[in-house]
């Protein structure tokens, strides 16, 4: 990690920092489902709407990675769950254990660090459990304790409530279900089987569209079993110094959607299939009468604009980690035993999963392009380095004696005989090294950093193929090419010597 | 692997090194070129010890020749010859000339100048390895089984060629061979190791009628016995 750190440090000081602007934007970010996007787009509207300059930060891949980039500073503002932040983010921390909706402690507890939030918005997206109202209806069914009376209806729960402690280990104890066996199951999978009629009780979140469109029942918690998860928009106090005109226009978001606004919302986005920043613009609009600053790109430039995204993370790093790798596996090969260490080095780089690497990277270097391309520098290391070893140890002795019986000084062999003898393998390195970049930088997507990932992870959030293809196809003819361009370039850079026929 | 021995070697002369494979003949070679250092003793050169300091140049004073030419499959045959003209920055019109009276010397076809070794015959890439060795042209010239990867009658006409420029160039030549006919062709003085150590040295009429010890008989009788085999198989 010391490594990796020193390693990301090297290339920003190598590439010279971007991050100098004279007055830092409002970053508003946001998680990856289409709630949280729309949430910040509204945010980010209205901010934008009295003034002040917003940089987007949408669709971050996950909980952890919107915190850390608040806390670090790379984000201003994303919106959130009290539930979220008592159960995930500050547990164990005795300020925010108070009774359930004591909002008092929370904003105490946040304000410690630095941070601050707005709010509730009005709604709860908390879990709960639903039925068909048609066979709700038939068996009187309004709340979760009336499930005690009805051991023969089938529930099948997703994976994750079937585990969380405050899922249905809980809620079973609570209600005293012991005579009710739960299956796990794919979220999207049992909503749909639930409408389908395939079973009887599901969990959902409160605010699912789904729930509008298949008239599902939602279920009373009437035992209070299930914490709250009031929506917030949490935010950064200094960013709130820097622009208090956009904060207090945001603050007249509080308490101004209930939960129908929020699924119906929702619903625009994930069934009608319109752009989280359109259906956004309509509700702050329609509640608000504030007029959209920034309207959806249009297709083609959108499609440009993630091609100068993609191509700069994937240059940058391969071009760092050709400048890097090299003098490693010539050190390696050098060395057999710091070889070994400095090929365990990379190869250790390369297991960490990606998700968790760019995680490291926030603090470091923030949230956009360049955590993203530091961990694709790191990624990038392992496939030239081994490549450039392996092309130098595979360089017969007899041959390396040859030219130091002639009296070539050490640096001489190396420029002159060993790298063009070993460049067939380490061009290959380092083609395989910027092929598996193009794909990788797709990822970068969930940290801010756009590029093709961007509508590939959009498409997934919202069931859309046709927004997946818009990302894949791209990315995918982008890896052909650069595929096409290293074999022209081998044909011309590697030594015809190397490639004649014997006559 | 050597035992103790003392070689010494003048301008002019030719010294054949034979001996069975493992006998530590390649390895001299190997010392005289600093490409390994002694447990013990010294190599000199002009007089002066091998150490880090002078080696590089001391190399440059050397020729080495190994089977099959050691070419650098990367350089066209000109590339190779050039290499270390060019790393020490002749100019061209110097580099050009040397290059062509090499080529007369060691005749080879001026137009395969820029083929690259793997479309070179064997024959060529070891006048390559010839060429590439006297450039800069040195005073002791080292051949390792010249000749050893070599068919039978292209042999012969490098056998004639080699020894027609070592005569002409009157430099000091150490060529190593397991084939004492080939040594006893090239060299007046053969050197006999067997071993590490150097079982006896002199003429092949001293080793053929002073044997120092029954190996040394052993050895000419088992080269003997091949040669009329060979001889015999083929006429």
């Amino acid at each position: 990690m010391k490594r990796a750190s020193a390693l990301a440090l090297l290339v920003v000081v190598a590439l010279g920092g971007r991050n100098a602007a004279a007055a830092p934007p409002l970053r508003v970010g946001s998680k990856a489902f289409a709630e949280s996007v729309i949430l910040g787009e509204a945010a980010g509207q209205i901010a934008a709407a009295a003034g002040a300059p917003v940089e987007d930060r949408r669709a971050l891949g996950g909980t952890r990675l919107c915190w850390d980039g608040l806390v670090s500073g790379a984000l201003d503002l994303y919106p959130e769950y009290t539930g979220t932040l008592r159960e995930e983010i500050l547990k164990g921390d005795e300020a925010s254990n108070g009774a359930s909706g004591d909002l008092a402690a929370l904003r105490a507890t946040l304000a410690a660090r630095g941070l601050g939030f707005i709010g509730p918005l009005g709604f709860d997206n908390r879990y709960a459990l639903a039925m068909r109202e048609e066979v709700a209806g038939r068996l009187g069914i309004r709340a979760i304790s009336d499930l005690a009376r009805h051991p023969e209806l089938r529930i099948d729960l997703s994976n994750e409530f079937l585990r969380r402690r405050d899922g249905w280990p809980g809620l079973a104890a609570r209600y005293a279900l012991s005579e009710q066996r739960a299956q796990g199951l794919d979220h999207e999978l049992a909503i749909r089987g639930l409408a389908a009629g395939a079973l009887d009780v599901t969990d959902v979140y409160s605010t699912d569209a789904e729930i509008a469109r298949d008239g599902l029942r939602v279920l009373t918690d009437d035992r209070g079993f299930f914490p709250r998860y009031q929506a917030i928009l949490l935010y950064r106090r200094d960013a709130e110094a820097r622009w208090p005109a956009a904060f207090a226009a945001l603050d007249r978001m509080a308490g101004q959607i209930d939960d129908a606004t929020m699924m119906r919302l929702n619903a625009r986005v994930k069934l009608d299939k319109v752009p989280e920043r359109t259906v956004a613009a309509d509700f702050v609009a329609e509640r608000f009468g504030i007029r959209a600053v920034r309207a959806e790109e249009a297709r083609w430039p959108a499609l440009w604009r993630r091609a100068r995204e993609h191509l700069a993370l994937v240059s940058v790093s391969l071009l760092a980690a050709i400048l890097c790798a090299l003098p490693l596996g010539v050190l390696a090969a050098r060395r057999p035993r710091l070889g070994k260490l400095v090929l365990a080095a990379v190869g250790v780089v390369q297991t960490i999963p990606s998700l968790a690497l760019l995680v490291f990277m926030i603090p470091l270097l923030g949230i956009g392009a360049w955590p993203a391309t530091a961990a694709l520098f790191l990624y990038s290391l392992l496939p030239i380095v081994r490549n450039t070893h392996a092309g130098l140890t595979a360089i017969p002795g007899p041959l390396l004696e040859s030219a130091q019986a002639l009296g070539l000084p050490r640096r001489a062999i190396l420029w002159r005989i060993e790298l063009p003898l070993a460049f067939g393998t380490i061009l290959a390195g380092i083609q395989s090294a910027a092929v598996i970049n193009i794909g990788t930088a797709t990822l970068g997507a969930l940290v801010g950093a756009g590029g093709f990932g961007q509508p590939i992870f959009a498409g997934i959030r919202l069931d859309d193929l046709s927004l997946i293809l818009e990302g894949a196809i791209p990315a995918s003819l982008l890896a052909l090419i650069v595929q096409g361009l290293f074999d022209l370039l081998e044909r011309i850079l590697v030594p015809k010597g190397l490639r004649a026929a014997p006559r | 692997m050597l035992a103790p021995l003392d070689l010494q070697i003048a301008r002019g002369e030719t010294v054949g090194l034979i001996g069975p494979s493992g006998s530590g003949k390649t390895t001299i070679l190997r010392l005289a070129l600093g490409l390994l250092t002694p447990d013990a003793g010294v190599v000199r050169f002009r007089g002066a010890p091998l150490d880090a300091g002078n080696v590089l140049s001391a190399r440059r004073q050397m020729g080495y020749v190994v089977q099959d030419g050691g070419l650098f499959p990367h350089l066209t045959a000109a590339q190779n010859v050039e290499l270390m003209a060019r790393h020490l920055r002749w100019e061209a019109a110097r580099i050009d000339a040397r290059r062509s009276e090499l080529v007369e010397l060691t005749r080879f076809p001026a137009d395969a100048l820029e083929r690259y070794p793997a479309q070179l015959s064997g024959g060529q890439r070891q006048r390559v390895g010839l060429m590439r060795a006297l450039f800069l042209d040195p005073e002791l010239l080292l051949l390792d089984e010249p000749l050893g990867a070599i068919d039978p009658l292209v042999r012969a006409e490098l056998q004639d060629d080699l020894s027609a420029i070592f005569a002409r160039l009157d430099k000091a030549v150490i060529v190593v061979t397991h084939d004492l006919a080939e040594a006893a062709f090239f060299a007046l003085r053969l050197v006999l190791l067997r071993q590490g150590r150097i079982v006896q040295q002199g003429s092949i009429e001293t080793l053929l009628r002073a044997p120092a010890e029954p190996f040394v008989t052993q050895f000419v009788e088992a080269q003997r016995r091949l040669t009329v085999t060979r001889n015999g198989g083929s006429a």
